[in-house]
């Protein structure tokens, strides 16, 4: 549906963004995740074809977004960082402008309506814009990506000044969006991307430094799992006694706990599971678990760790190249 | 370019610019037409026209200056850059918005020359043909004039260049006269000539429909207006 291929951008010297590829297929949900200014929303720009690439293409349905603007650009309905509303228009004109200027096929009446509806802006209709508050602007931006149905929805930051109750009403539309079309979406929220996407890109620097499904992404990017115990004993015991489980990879002991205890880190291959071993094993030496602990990385952890990684790889490069 | 254009002039007209436009013409033409016309016993509309223009340079830059300018500021460009439309109509829709409102300003003219013909036959050639020459010398100030808010973000710069250029381009034989009297250069002289829009507009009085003041404005409007969706292009690639 949406296919985006050695997209690059640059500003001067400056690369915002840096030879991205990837492919959306109809009826998926992706999450765009990266820092500020890892370059999202300038790609986010090109997509739409408000920027142009410095090189490389986007394909929408088929359709070049240089090549043929006008059949790409009406396939999709985009709502940028900030919401591109006339502050003077009603809502309903508002809605009324976009859908002409969209050459929408449908009744017109009952489209416009359908969309307030959805994003529960009806009450809100007859209001002048630049009365509304921030999160009705956000709506009525979101309703006018929706106009004309198209088949890819592209949403810059929607969530952001919504207060926690919207969250949740916009994360739900977006899924119940993603069930008949291609959703592409950005955040800095870790915890809104694994609640609605698919698959999630994470871009550090204008690149892309991971692409999984959601579920896997923690795991994949690191390939182990943890665990953190605490553990009352000699600490050559107990290390000993874990390092012969089979499925471990490395034992580490942390600070002390006092009392003959220390803190423990078991890293160990994925699609295991050694918490019974540890527990026997232990109970062997006479060891006493006074706490276990599955250290997997959560998704925020494994963001924090690829970006900075990314971003410390990078320092190191511009030093080499100084 | 439907869409755009009825937006725009539903803007002009929700806020103060298009009374302000109207107010100002109506007013100072009214004056020039009581005091030309009605106190002097003068059925000629001439002298009308001509205070007039010096006023419209002025008040162009006012109606045009938001068209881009301001659409870059509140980010509401984003939604006509990636809407399906090409540049060329996104331009034209605001161009014709423009014109459309410069033209209604205008049609005050032809109030006067059918008050006027209650008392006496007007000389309806000349009226008609300098009211055209108005008309066309609108048209190619506000294509300049979007051109200036084009370039800038901020709505008064491009108002203020908008003025500048109105001062030049009418007064641009006195300045001519000025600057021949201190220092004698052909080509400013002769920059000084070509760029007097009201030289060219001054054949339309006389009622000359001169093919080449036509062609002038028209392609000047034609010029600028190319000017400007290359900019907004230029912009997408930088």
């Amino acid at each position: 549906m949406v296919e985006v291929t050695h997209l690059t951008k640059c500003y001067g010297d400056i690369k915002a963004v840096d030879d991205i590829s990837f492919t959306v297929e109809s009826g998926e949900i992706l999450g765009f995740l990266g820092p500020n200014g890892a370059g999202k929303s300038t790609t986010m720009n090109m997509i739409t074809g408000y920027l142009s690439s410095t090189s490389g293409t986007v394909t929408i349905d088929g359709h070049e977004i240089l090549e043929e603007p006008k059949l790409a650009k009406s396939k999709i309905g985009y709502l940028p960082e900030i919401p591109p509303l006339y502050i003077d228009m009603t809502v309903r004109k508002y809605l009324e402008f976009m859908f002409d200027l969209k050459k929408v096929r449908l009744p017109k009446d009952e489209h416009i309506k359908e969309v307030m509806k959805l994003v529960r802006i009806e009450q809100q209709s007859e209001r002048v814009i630049k009365h509304l508050s921030k999160g009705y602007r956000q709506r009525v931006g979101f309703a006018q990506a929706l106009l004309g149905n198209p088949p890819v929805i592209i949403l810059d930051e929607p969530t952001v000044g919504l207060d926690p109750n919207q969250i949740i009403e916009i994360r739900n539309l977006i899924k119940s969006l993603g069930k008949k079309h291609t959703v592409i979406f950005s955040s800095h929220v870790l915890s809104e991307v694994s609640a609605t996407c698919d698959r999630v890109i994470v871009i550090s620097n204008g690149k892309i430094i991971a692409d999984a499904k959601t579920s896997e992404l923690s795991v994949v990017s690191s390939g182990k799992q943890k665990l953190s115990l605490i553990v009352e004993g000699t600490p050559s015991t107990v290390t000993d006694a874990i390092s012969k489980i089979p499925a471990v990879i490395k034992v580490s002991k942390g600070q002390d706990m006092g009392e003959n205890s220390a803190k423990y880190m078991v890293e160990y291959q994925t699609d295991t599971d050694i918490r019974r071993e540890v527990f026997y094993a232990m109970a062997r030496n006479n060891c006493a678990i006074l706490e276990m602990q599955s250290g997997n990385e959560t998704l925020e952890d494994a963001f924090l760790r690829i970006t900075n990684a990314d971003q410390t790889k990078n320092k190191k490069k511009v030093r080499g190249v100084n | 370019m439907g869409a755009i254009l009825k937006r725009e002039l539903s803007a002009y007209f929700n806020s103060a610019i298009a009374y302000v436009a109207m107010t100002v013409i109506f007013l100072v033409s009214g004056f020039l037409f009581a005091f030309n016309c009605f106190l002097s016993n003068n059925a000629s509309l001439s002298a009308v026209f001509g205070y007039t223009i010096y006023i419209i340079v002025f008040i162009i830059p006012i109606i045009t200056m938001k068209s881009f300018a301001e659409e870059r500021r509140q980010k509401s460009d984003q939604a006509l850059l990636t809407a399906p439309v090409s540049l060329t109509s996104i331009v034209m829709g605001k161009f014709l918005a423009a014109f459309i409102l410069y033209v209604i300003c205008c049609s005050i003219f032809i109030v006067y020359a059918i008050v006027i013909s209650f008392f006496t036959a007007p000389d309806w050639s000349v009226t008609l043909c300098t009211w055209l020459g108005l008309i066309l010398f609108g048209g190619a100030l506000i294509a300049v004039d979007i051109f200036f808010s084009v370039l800038t973000e901020s709505t008064i710069i491009a108002a203020i260049l908008g003025i500048a250029f109105g001062g030049l381009i009418s007064f641009s034989s006195m300045i001519n006269y000025a600057v021949s009297n201190v220092i004698s250069i052909d080509f400013v002289t002769q920059l000084c000539e070509k760029l007097n829009f009201t030289s060219y507009y001054s054949d339309f009085t006389y009622g000359i429909l001169n093919i080449s003041d036509v062609l002038f404005f028209v392609s000047v409007a034609g010029l600028f207006i190319f000017f400007t969706v290359r900019v907004l292009e230029k912009r997408r690639w930088s």
